[in-house]
């Protein structure tokens, strides 16, 4: 359980921000799955179910300006740094008027201009470009700071580590977000990685390293607030590590099932993070149910205006298989 | 007027064109860093008088740190990975950042860095963003002398810029002297996306030349033909273009005309060029450093064989390193390295 001062000093916005967010994130995946089930074909899709408070509470800590390098499961992460959904649809369907222009896909979206670097499959290497983007961020002066998402899985990653160590000894103003959800893809963590905590490791370079309770949006607002804070002081970096779980299988398709039991899921299902955070707002007077029953009704019909934009959205013109292979010689805007 | 006769003639070696090329951009443009092991060295040590120790694997960002100053000439730790990574997402987010990997042999280090995420994240983006970034990786063996290899062994004289060439996505040139060493570099460093540049390690001698001190650009995709000939085309790749040209100089004494063709960018390969000579000689051999499965020599010649078969009077010919591993003492690695003979002997068969 979080402090009372935390939820005291968030405002009204800010909750009624972190409960659309969370839910629209739900409400997103709930979708997509199933659309994946009734056979639309969209790749390989890996579901953000569960984790919604992570990235919610560590992007309202952040500012519009401010960077974010993601993971394969980044749904989450680029709507709560507010990618537009439609085109996040649109992406995913392959569709010339998605956020990569159908060049990218699930495992690749990316809207740099609200400071989201990128979905990024190959695990552990988004990191990296956050801890380039600090560098930038420090070099330029500009105040921003960038938060790296990554899993349990990421972890045990030599990138991981490359970018922990050039983050602290050039100071800059990164924060290591790890989710660790308790499984990358079928392997448990506590088989692969060699410490109690993932935060632990924070020690080995000099950085604070805390563990939160992943399922708790106040706990990792709080946590990621410090961390930010730190971070534009020009003090370094930080490691968060929440403590959180996937609901579903590593994508979609896999049945967790064969590797977890049927208790452990039904117990982790009970600390729900967007019913916590219901539970938590109503009980002590901070929102109320209607208007959080307005948000959940505006999500769907978003849903529904994000599905109909990606299934009338022309396909890719035949020519841009051809196109962005090199950059042009245009003058481009600064990022 | 005597000064302009004076900076005609000026001569820098290959790593001093180096050196002034990125000099000049990082003044020009404050976007500009330089990144990597040992690229000025002794890094933190200034207040013990220690300053510049390296200056890079050849030497070429030595003195920089001093005119720029540490926070644009980054001394990196051993992490390849983490470093080329955090360069891309610096160019991802506003900086130009030229990153030294000390040698080719230690890109297997980082070469997710390389082939999936700098060569492809404009097309994966969707164009949403330029990735102005420059790799430059010293390569090569030396093999000019029995008596005398570069002898760094099979894990630090590798060529393999045919793995880099081999993705899209990726501009990659291997300047062959001093004056073209500054003009592609420049290019590098002014191109909005990645540029590999390919920098032979034993160069020094037989690159040094004339360089204008104004900053100028040899435009990446072009070939030059620096030898004009006509029985047969020889085309070189970095330190090659010096084997041809070598070969070209003794086949001249015996009555056979050869054309050089320095291929200078590897991807994209500037066919035409290549095309054209084969056309008016009718004949071709590639001599590349590389060894030969999946090379570049083999590209081109399956290109030329492809394009200009009509015009052939003589198959394709290649002159590479064997199929082995770079060896280490100094006769087995002059006999890994093509060498002017061998160029000389494949012509002489051709024309037979």
């Amino acid at each position: 359980m979080t402090t009372v001062e935390a939820h005291t000093s968030l405002t009204r916005e800010k909750l009624l921000w972190m409960y659309g967010r969370m839910t629209l994130i739900r409400k997103f995946e709930e979708r997509l799955k199933w659309l994946v089930e009734t056979g639309v074909p969209v790749g390989p899709v890996h579901l953000y179910i569960g984790q919604e408070a992570v990235a919610v509470g560590v992007c309202a800590a952040l500012e519009r300006t401010d960077w974010i390098a993601s993971t394969h499961r980044g749904h989450g992460h680029c709507i709560a740094k507010g990618v537009d959904v439609s085109r996040m649809m649109a992406e995913v369907y392959g569709k010339s008027t998605g956020t990569n222009r159908g060049k990218g896909g699930s495992m690749h979206i990316t809207d740099v201009s609200v400071g989201m670097l990128g979905v990024n499959p190959i695990v552990g290497i988004g990191v990296t470009h956050a801890v380039g983007a600090a560098l930038s961020a420090k070099i330029r002066r500009t105040n921003q700071v960038a938060a790296a998402f990554f899993g349990d899985g990421a972890a045990s990653t030599g990138a991981i580590h490359e970018a922990m160590n050039l983050a602290s000894i050039w100071k800059l103003p990164a924060i290591f977000v790890c989710e660790n959800n308790g499984y990358a893809d079928a392997t448990p963590v506590e088989y692969a990685v060699a410490a109690k905590n993932i935060s632990d490791r924070a020690a080995a370079y000099e950085m604070p390293g805390v563990t939160v309770d992943g399922q708790d949006v106040f706990a990792v607002w709080e946590a990621a607030s410090a961390a930010v804070r730190r971070a534009r002081r020009g003090e370094g970096p930080s490691l968060i590590e929440c403590k959180t779980y996937r609901y579903y299988g590593h994508h979609q398709g896999d049945n967790p099932l064969r590797y977890r039991t049927q208790e452990e899921e039904e117990v982790a299902r009970k600390r729900d993070c967007i019913k916590h955070f219901r539970d938590q707002v109503i009980h002590e007077g901070l929102l109320k149910t209607a208007e959080l029953d307005a948000i959940a009704e505006s999500n769907h019909a978003l849903l529904d205006e994000a599905v109909a934009f990606a299934e009338s959205s022309p396909l890719p013109d035949p020519a841009e298989l051809y196109t962005n292979v090199f950059v042009s010689d245009r003058q481009w805007l600064p990022t | 007027m005597a000064s302009n006769v004076k900076e005609e003639v000026r001569e820098l070696t290959f790593s001093q064109a180096i050196n002034e090329a990125i000099r000049q951009e990082m003044r020009r443009d404050s976007n500009v860093i330089v990144m990597g092991e040992d690229i000025a060295g002794a890094a933190g040590r200034a207040h013990l008088g220690f300053v510049d120790a390296w200056g890079g694997a050849l030497r070429a960002t030595r003195g920089l740190i001093t005119e720029f100053g540490p926070e644009r000439v980054i001394d990196t730790p051993i992490s390849e990975m983490g470093f080329v990574g955090a360069a891309i997402g610096a160019a991802m987010t506003g900086l130009r950042p030229i990153v030294e990997i000390m040698f080719v042999d230690l890109i297997g280090c980082c070469y997710d860095q390389i082939m999936n995420q700098a060569a492809k994240m404009h097309y994966m983006l969707g164009g949403q963003i330029p990735l102005p970034l420059v790799i430059r990786i010293p390569f090569g063996s030396h093999g000019a002398k029995r008596s005398y290899g570069g002898s760094a062994g099979a894990q630090h004289s590798q060529t393999l810029y045919s793995v880099m060439a081999h993705i899209p996505g990726l501009k990659v040139v291997v300047p062959s002297t001093a004056y073209n060493a500054k003009g592609l570099t420049i290019a590098a460093i002014r191109d909005n996306g990645p540029v590999i540049v390919m920098e032979h390690k034993f160069l020094g001698s037989s690159a040094k030349g004339t360089v204008p001190e104004d900053p100028y650009t040899t435009p990446i995709g072009l070939a030059e033909v620096v030898r004009g000939g006509r029985d047969v085309t020889l085309c070189g790749i970095g330190r090659m273009t010096h084997v041809c040209l070598d070969a070209a100089e003794q086949l001249a004494a015996t009555g056979i005309d050869a054309e050089v063709v320095d291929v200078l960018t590897i991807a994209p390969l500037d066919e035409a060029t290549i095309l054209k000579s084969v056309m008016r000689t009718r004949r071709l051999v590639v001599v590349d450093e590389d060894t030969p499965t999946a090379s570049m020599a083999r590209d081109i010649a399956a290109r030329v064989a492809d394009k200009a078969f009509d015009w052939l009077d003589a198959p394709v010919k290649t002159v590479t390193a064997p199929e082995t591993p770079v060896p280490f003492a100094a006769v087995l690695e002059a006999d890994y390295t093509p060498q002017p003979e061998q160029v000389i002997a494949v012509v002489r068969k051709l024309l037979g």
